[in-house]
C-alpha cells in the first residue's frame, strides 16, 4: 500500500504525467464531444433506416445508395470541384497579399494590415453571403454598375444562382485563412539567404521561384488544406447564393438528416465526403512532401 | 514608382474586395425602400426602430448571448489546460491529442453537428440551448489555443522557477505569476470565441431545437423579402459591435505580448 502511493507520488512528478494530466480536461472533452460522435456516425452509416428507427442490421446500402445514384453522384463531385477551385482562386489571390505584407510593409505595420485582413473575416458569415447576393444580383452593384457604364446592355444572369456566385463567395469567405499561414512562412525565411541569391546573379524573379517560394510551400500547403477542407461542406453559401444548380454536399446532408429523417444515409454520404476530402488532401500532402522536411 | 508599388495598388484592391459586402450593408440599413436593390432611393432610419419591435429577435439575442458566454468561458478553461501542457509539457500521445483537441479548426461545422445530433438524440438528450454550447465549446476551443499558445510561449520560465525557488507552490505560482502574465491573452481568447459563438448557424441550426439564435434567426428571415431590410439593419449593429470586440481583443493580444516580453508576429491565429 506504502509502496504503491509512493510510487503514484513519483509518477506524478514526471514530466510525461503533468502533462498528460493538464491536458485531459481538454482532451477528455475532444475525445467524448467529437471522437466518439464521429465515429458514431461511421457506424449509423453501415446501419439500415427503418420508419422512425435504426435498424440494427449491417449493410453496405447507404454506401451503394450514395455513389450510384446520379444526384448523389453529382452533387458530390460538384462539391469537389468547387473546393479546387475556390481553393486555387483563394490561394492564387492570397500569396502577392502575404508577399506584399511580409516583405514590403513596414515591420510596426505589419500588424495593422493583418488586423485590417481579418476583421471582415469576423462578421455575421450569414450576412456577408447575403450581401453577395445583392452585389451579384440582378438589380445588383455589378450589373448596375456595369450597365451605368454602359458596358452591357441588359443585367448579367450567370452571376448568381449558380456555381459561379458560389465560387466568388467562399473565396471572399475564405480569404484570410490563406493569406495568414502565407504570411506566417514567408515571415520565417532568413532575408540574407535572398541577398546571397542575388549576389550569386540570380534575377529576382530566379532568385523568387527558387530560393522564396519554395520556402513559402509549408504555408501554401497549409492554406489549401485549410481552404480545401471547410469548402467542400460548406452550407451556407450554396444555400443562398447557389440556386439548384449550385447545391453542394452540406446541403444534402441537412437534407437527409432534418428532412428526409434518413440518418444512415446521410451518415453514409458524410462519411463519404470526409473521406474524399482526406484521401485528396493526403495525395497533395504527398505531392509536396519535399517541400514539408524542413531545414536540415 | 515607389517600392512594391504595384503591390500596394492589388493589396488596395484586394481590401476593396473584402471590404466590398461591408460597405453597402450600411447603404442598404438606412435606405428607405423595401427592396434590397440599386438605385437608392432615400435616407431613413425606420429599419432601426422595426427591429426594435420585433419580439423573436430580442428572444434570439437573448439566447445567443447567454451561449456565446458560456461557450466562451468553457472553451477557454479548456483552452488554457491544452495551451498550457502543450507548451511546457512533452508526454506520450501528445500529437495525436493536440490534433484531435484542433481537428475542429479544418473539421466543416455540418460534421460536427450532424455527429453530435446523432449521438444527443441517440442519449435521448432533448435539444436545447446547451447542447448548441456543447457544439460551441468544441469549435472554440482551437482558436483559444492558438491564441493561449501564443501567450503561454512567450512566458519566461525562469519567473516560474524563481517563484518555485521563494517557496510558492505549484498552485500559487499559477495564480500569482502565471495567470496575471497570461490574462491579456485569456481576455482575447474569451473575446474571440465570444464571436465565433454569436456568429455560429450550422451547429446552432441543428443543435437547436425550437430555441431561436441570432443567427438562426437572420437565416429564417431570409426567405421572406420584406423582412431584409430589418436584417440589414441588424446586421449593421453586429459589424460595429464586432469591430469593437476585436479591436479590444487586439489591443489586449499586443499588450499581453508586450507585458511578457515577446515580439509581436502578428494575426490571431
Amino acid at each position: 500500500m506504502m509502496n504503491a502511493s509512493s510510487r503514484w507520488a513519483k509518477l506524478r512528478q514526471t514530466e510525461a504525467a503533468n502533462g498528460l494530466l493538464m491536458i485531459s480536461p481538454t482532451a477528455l472533452y475532444a475525445i467524448l464531444m467529437l471522437a466518439a460522435p464521429l465515429g458514431t456516425i461511421v457506424l449509423y452509416s453501415f446501419l439500415t433506416d427503418g420508419y422512425l428507427e435504426i435498424i440494427r442490421d449491417f449493410t453496405l446500402a447507404n454506401y451503394i445508395e450514395a455513389w450510384t445514384n446520379e444526384l448523389y453522384r453529382s452533387v458530390m463531385i460538384r462539391s469537389l470541384a468547387v473546393a479546387m477551385v475556390v481553393t486555387l482562386v483563394t490561394v492564387l489571390l492570397a500569396f502577392p497579399i502575404a508577399y506584399f505584407v511580409s516583405f514590403y510593409v513596414a515591420p510596426s505595420k505589419k500588424s495593422l494590415w493583418l488586423f485590417l485582413i481579418t476583421i471582415p473575416f469576423w462578421t455575421s458569415y450569414l450576412i456577408r453571403v447575403f450581401l453577395w447576393k445583392v452585389i451579384l444580383g440582378y438589380n445588383g452593384v455589378v450589373n448596375s454598375g456595369l450597365l451605368g457604364l454602359g458596358l452591357i446592355d441588359e443585367p448579367l444572369t450567370f452571376i448568381l444562382y449558380n456555381v459561379n456566385s458560389v465560387v466568388i463567395t467562399l473565396a471572399h469567405a475564405y480569404a484570410p485563412f490563406a493569406i495568414l499561414p502565407i504570411f506566417v512562412a514567408l515571415e520565417k525565411i532568413d532575408r540574407s539567404l535572398l541577398e546571397a541569391g542575388q549576389d550569386l546573379g540570380e534575377s529576382k524573379f530566379m532568385t523568387f521561384r527558387r530560393v522564396t517560394l519554395p520556402l513559402a510551400m509549408p504555408g501554401v500547403i497549409a492554406s489549401v488544406l485549410i481552404v480545401f477542407i471547410p469548402t467542400i461542406g460548406d452550407y451556407v453559401t450554396p444555400q443562398l447564393v447557389g440556386g439548384p444548380e449550385g447545391r453542394m454536399v452540406a446541403n444534402l446532408i441537412q437534407l437527409q438528416y432534418l428532412k428526409l429523417d434518413n440518418y444512415p444515409l446521410g451518415s453514409a454520404i458524410a462519411v463519404s465526403a470526409m473521406g474524399i476530402v482526406t484521401l485528396v488532401s493526403l495525395i497533395f500532402i504527398g505531392l509536396n512532401r519535399r517541400y514539408l522536411k524542413g531545414p536540415k | 514608382m515607389m517600392k512594391g508599388g504595384w503591390f500596394k495598388v492589388y493589396a488596395i484592391g484586394y481590401l476593396v474586395f473584402l471590404y466590398a459586402p461591408i460597405i453597402i450593408l450600411p447603404m442598404f440599413a438606412f435606405n428607405d425602400a423595401t427592396v434590397i436593390a440599386f438605385p437608392l432611393t432615400g435616407f431613413s432610419t425606420r429599419w432601426f426602430s422595426a427591429m426594435l419591435e420585433q419580439p423573436t429577435l430580442s428572444l434570439a439575442v437573448k439566447n445567443s448571448l447567454f451561449i456565446a458566454v458560456t461557450s466562451a468561458v468553457l472553451a477557454t478553461t479548456l483552452g488554457v489546460f491544452a495551451a498550457r501542457a502543450s507548451t511546457r509539457y512533452r508526454f506520450p500521445m501528445k500529437a495525436g491529442l493536440m490534433g484531435l483537441i484542433m481537428l475542429p479548426l479544418v473539421l466543416p461545422e455540418i460534421i460536427v453537428a450532424v455527429s453530435l445530433l446523432v449521438v444527443l438524440l441517440g442519449l435521448g438528450v432533448s435539444l436545447s440551448l446547451w447542447t448548441v454550447i456543447l457544439g460551441h465549446v468544441l469549435i472554440c476551443t482551437p482558436f483559444t489555443i492558438a491564441i493561449l499558445s501564443s501567450a503561454f510561449q512567450s512566458l519566461d520560465q525562469s519567473l516560474e522557477e524563481a517563484a518555485y525557488d521563494l517557496g510558492e507552490s505549484a498552485a500559487s505560482t499559477f495564480r500569482l505569476i502565471i495567470l496575471p502574465l497570461v490574462m491579456p491573452g485569456i481576455i482575447s481568447s474569451l473575446l474571440i470565441s465570444f464571436t465565433i459563438s454569436l456568429d455560429e448557424f450550422i451547429i446552432a441550426f441543428f443543435l437547436a431545437g425550437t430555441e431561436p439564435t441570432l443567427p438562426v434567426f437572420i437565416f429564417s428571415q431570409f426567405r421572406f423579402p420584406s423582412a431584409v431590410p430589418v436584417i440589414m439593419a441588424l446586421g449593421t449593429v453586429l459589424v460595429c459591435l464586432s469591430i469593437i470586440l476585436l479591436t479590444i481583443a487586439e489591443y489586449f493580444r499586443r499588450r499581453g505580448i508586450a507585458k511578457s516580453g515577446g515580439k509581436d508576429t502578428g494575426g490571431f491565429l
